[in-house]
């Protein structure tokens, strides 16, 4: 059961794999992307568990003195917090060079952009 | 045909090496010793922030945070450099949004920015911080832009709080290279009590920096996007 996260981290990212390699239209590409971003930070996240713990926040239950038996790893969440960052910039960039296909020829069909070929 | 059971086939090769990675993996039952460095009392207590995610992105690796931020200001420039090719303005004919949407944002947009602003400024002491407020403020926005399609974007004024938040971001890091140990060190203000809304020093002050910064840079985006749509 605590594996759960991992397992649909990796059939996430499986899923934006298929996406990206079987769909034909620009946006479906991109949410095929999203898909594959999204499945990496879920496993990232659910490879810093540590069994029976909680989230890195001192409060009334997480005291300062024992939050090194009680915390999970906080390190990895910061990573993902960047890889995030990212992942937006990255689908904006996408969506952009989207836009821009679409106003030059009228479509996303991924079939239409052939002129870019070699 | 081919090519489907192809692409199949690869998928299905993906998969195994993810089942692998999986059953080798049996669980943490403690922390790395980089993270117990960090849960210790005492550099918990020098610190100062309550939320050890933020204390890693703002403090430990706070360069980190400032390339990232910086990345962001690179996406939003090549965004606009790619949207703003043609000047010719066309006028959009739309629809007005239906009135459920024009009350409903009236009534919510404030809330939303003052939610965002609420979780950049606790983002020392929740689960939160600048990113995360900075996303909220951006969706504030996009309500805003869906509500009226066609209303002009201020470029401007979003454009000087972004440059306004990240030179102070840069300056707090040099405040705190000169007044404490090193560059965006958090110590040169009071740490104070973790937990308290006043502590960690100069975490919260950078996070709302952060934060401006994220919503000014989301917001010009999306301005870019709406901008686009009423050339011809």
């Amino acid at each position: 059961m605590e594996y759960i996260a991992l397992v649909v981290g990796f059939l996430i990212i499986l899923a934006g794999l298929w996406a990206i390699m079987t769909r034909k239209n620009i946006l479906k590409i991109i949410i095929g992307f999203s898909l594959f971003d999204t499945g990496l930070h879920i496993v990232m996240v659910a490879l810093a568990y540590v069994n029976e713990r909680t989230a890195p926040i001192i409060d009334g239950t997480v005291l300062a003195e024992e939050a090194i038996n009680k915390v999970v790893d906080p390190v990895p969440q910061a990573l993902v917090l960047t890889a995030i960052v990212i992942g937006f910039g990255v689908t904006a960039l996408m969506l952009t060079y989207a836009v821009r296909l679409f106003k030059s020829k009228g479509s996303l069909e991924i079939a239409d952009f052939k002129d870019a070929k070699w | 045909m081919l090519r489907n059971s192809l692409i199949f086939v690869l998928v299905i090769a993906v998969g195994v090496i993810f089942y692998s990675l999986f059953t080798q993996f049996d669980g943490n039952d403690e922390l790395s010793d980089l993270a117990q460095f960090y849960a210790q009392k005492e550099n918990i207590d020098k610190v100062g922030s309550a939320n050890l995610v933020t204390a890693v992105v703002v403090t430990y690796r706070g360069l980190d945070t400032l390339g990232e931020v910086t990345i962001l200001f690179l996406t939003a420039a090549i965004i606009g450099f790619f949207l703003k090719g043609k000047l010719e303005e066309g006028k959009r004919e739309v629809r007005p949004s239906s009135e459920i949407l024009q009350t409903a944002a009236a009534v919510l947009i404030p809330i939303i920015i003052v939610f965002g602003v609420y979780i950049f400024i606790n983002g020392h002491l929740t689960p939160g911080g600048g990113f995360q407020g900075g996303a909220i403020i951006a969706s504030a926005i996009i309500l805003m832009l869906l509500t009226r399609p066609t209303m002009p974007f201020n470029h401007k004024l979003f454009s000087t709080i972004e440059s306004i938040s990240g030179l102070s971001f840069i300056t707090l890091g040099v405040l705190g290279a000169l007044f404490a140990g090193g560059f965006l060190d958090n110590r040169f203000i009071e740490t104070g009590t973790v937990g308290e809304l006043i502590s960690g020093g100069a975490i919260p002050i950078i996070y709302s920096f952060v934060g401006l910064k994220v919503g000014a840079e989301l917001s010009n985006i999306l301005g870019d996007f709406q901008e686009v749509q009423n050339e011809k």
